[in-house]
């Protein structure tokens, strides 16, 4: 259920400006690492070259390879659709269709595949409600409307819609930067437990979020302004935060820069 | 003007600086000059605006609210306005039911039922079942028309086209709702009639077993006609309010779709119709507004037969509105009183109509706040 997903070369451009240069960096599957590094370092911008929703944007592209177990995503017969149902995404307002119900919202991916039998959709409900910590909290109130829930409900439901399709790989996208501590709480619990079943790659500017969560950490950072953004290190995050090889890392880290 | 001056004033002396028409507790919320007599006017400002010490937060003791100023006046001037506007509709109906009345009652015939209108007659005949009939059907025919093309244009300005061609068809569109209706009508008897009588022939050859292309003609000039010269008129209507609604569409939803792996077609199912049904609705309800009420082009391009019948490619068809252009001219006192009425009718059926568009427009905007 889970893959490795692994960066060669990868450069990102938005029109002719080179937001990331040269990333490579490889992600062990059943983990969880961890991006960090100042604003505009990149790291979204890398995140969202994983699941190929970099190039949605109008003039944005990819160069590189970005293998999924062996296989490149980017090659050119690649169907972008599957690419992105096996490496789903979480952003980091919690987006849930406002005109659909919690269940709807839930199945969304699956009848997006085809899924049609009522049993079966309301099988993979429960199981990626459950999942995702949200089941005791809405199974009474399917037919609700997902906007009425409060904000760390409706991240859950974001991520219990991600992960009913089943994907191999999640990404999440400062997941938690809009939500009250207890709620990020929750959903760093939710990590612990979805790690046993897939990769995790997750963006974050809490570096004690990142600290608690990851198992792995990979610090970004630009020059300066205009300068497009560099991996700086990537190891294990225990050694990232304790002992840094990079003077870089080491400075953002104690907050004397960024 | 000077009001604010004086307020600026109050800052570098440190007097005072509670505005003088609000009574706010002081210090509460620090307020600037610009955004007060405005419901928003105590919005938190940002840090930069508060000046030190008293700063327009005040201290010192409150000022007493003005009894009569420029907040009175605007809000009585802004009352009357809005009292303009009832009393216009109310003058209108009373109007039209003041001169109906009179023609109503000397009608020979039942004025709901009869299809005929010879209200120039001794006695007087009339009824408006022909002319509503002809008024429904024509707009509707504009409607299953128009409104599949301007969504389809609408989504194509909106998420297929490149920037550039998006902004240069949206202005030829907004472009076609500004030609007059009278030139749409000239164009339809003179040019669009030819293509519709033949295409109209072909459907009369093939389908004449359905009651709405049957008939053995004269055909052109006829329901359809008409119909589709509204369309045209129609089309820029509920192809820019539609195409607005669709780009309103949250990023957020949009993204959220692709990448649960949609297709681009799959991605406006999941996240932009379903946010945008309200609007289009009401955007199609407008355009329904519209064709309803069209005069010139209507009585300029159909055949004028008061009847009611399913054919709509044969020559005939009436309106309410072209039926009075083109009677208003000849007609006498009960002939004007009768048209009156028939102008009450339409008027009866756009005003419910546009209630049926504000209730729903209405209703999406509790449903976006809830959203958002």
């Amino acid at each position: 259920m889970a893959k490795r997903v692994e960066a060669t070369g990868v450069t990102a451009y938005y029109g002719s400006f080179k937001a990331i240069d040269n990333i490579n960096l490889r992600v062990e599957p059943k983990t969880v690492t961890a991006l960090i590094g100042p604003s505009g370092c990149g790291k979204s911008t890398f995140l969202r070259s994983i699941n190929r929703m970099h190039e949605v944007l109008p003039g944005a592209r990819v160069e590189g390879s970005l293998t999924v177990d062996d296989e490149n995503i980017y090659d050119k017969d690649v169907d972008v659709t599957a690419v992105r149902r096996m490496i789903g995404m979480v952003f980091q307002r919690p987006n849930p269709f406002p005109t659909m119900s919690i269940f709807d919202n839930v199945v969304a991916g699956l009848k997006l595949n085809g899924v049609r039998r009522k049993s079966v959709l309301q099988d993979a409900a429960e199981k990626a409600l459950r999942s995702a910590n949200l089941w005791d909290e809405v199974k009474d109130r399917l037919g609700k409307p997902g906007a009425g829930l409060s904000g760390g409900q409706q991240q859950r439901l974001c991520i219990a819609r991600t992960i009913a399709v089943e994907p191999q790989v999640v990404l999440m996208d400062e997941p938690c930067s809009a939500l009250d501590p207890i709620s990020t709480l929750a959903i760093e619990d939710l990590m612990f437990k979805l790690k046993d079943k897939y990769t995790i790659i997750i963006v974050t500017h809490n570096m004690q979020q990142a600290a608690r969560v990851s198992d792995r950490t990979a610090f970004f950072s630009i020059e300066r302004t205009g300068d497009p953004g560099r991996l700086i290190e990537h190891d294990s995050t225990q050694k990232i935060f304790s002992n840094p090889s990079q003077k870089k890392t080491e400075d953002y880290i104690t907050g004397r820069f960024g | 003007m000077a009001d604010r001056h004086s307020r600026s004033a109050d800052v570098s002396t440190g007097g005072p600086g509670v505005t003088s028409s609000h009574a706010r507790p002081a210090g509460a919320t620090a307020s600037t000059g610009v955004l007060d007599g405005q419901p928003g006017g105590n919005a938190p400002v940002p840090p930069d605006f508060r000046i030190n010490g008293g700063g327009l937060g005040g201290g010192g003791s409150l000022p007493r609210r003005k009894g009569f100023g420029a907040e009175s006046m605007f809000r009585g001037l802004t009352l009357a306005a809005g009292t303009m506007v009832l009393v216009i509709i109310v003058a209108i109906t009373v109007f039209l039911i003041a001169k109906a009345v009179p023609a109503l009652r000397a009608d020979d015939a039942n004025f709901l039922t009869e299809t005929d209108w010879f209200a120039n007659d001794s006695p007087p005949r009339f009824g408006i079942a022909a002319l509503a009939f002809g008024t429904v059907v024509s707009a509707v025919i504009a409607l299953v028309v128009a409104v599949p093309i301007a969504l389809g244009i609408a989504l194509y300005l909106s998420h297929y086209a490149h920037q550039r061609i998006a902004t240069t068809l949206g202005f030829l569109i907004d472009l076609l709702a500004a030609v007059p209706s009278v030139v749409f009508g000239l164009w339809g008897v003179i040019v669009f009639v030819e293509p519709v009588r033949d295409f109209s022939v072909w459907l009369n050859k093939y389908f004449s077993w359905i009651p709405l292309f049957g008939g053995d003609g004269p055909f052109g000039r006829s329901l359809m006609l008409g119909g589709l010269v509204l369309a045209i008129m129609v089309l820029p209507i509920i192809t820019s309010l539609s195409r607005e609604v669709f780009m309103q569409t949250p990023t957020a939803n949009e993204e959220a779709a692709l990448a649960l792996g949609s297709t681009k077609w799959e991605m406006i199912r999941t996240a932009v119709l379903p946010y945008g049904r309200p609007g289009v609705i009401a955007s199609v309800m407008l355009g329904l507004g519209r064709a309803l009420g069209e005069t010139i082009a209507l009585a300029m391009t159909l055949g004028f037969i008061n009847e009611i019948s399913p054919n709509i490619i044969k020559n005939g068809g009436n309106t309410i509105a072209a039926n009075i252009a083109n009677g208003f001219g000849e007609a006498g006192e009960i002939g004007r009183g009768a048209l009156i009425a028939s102008g009450l009718v339409l008027f009866t059926i756009t005003l419910v109509v546009n209630m049926i568009a504000r209730a729903i427009i209405y209703r999406r905007r509790e449903f976006t706040e809830s959203a958002a």
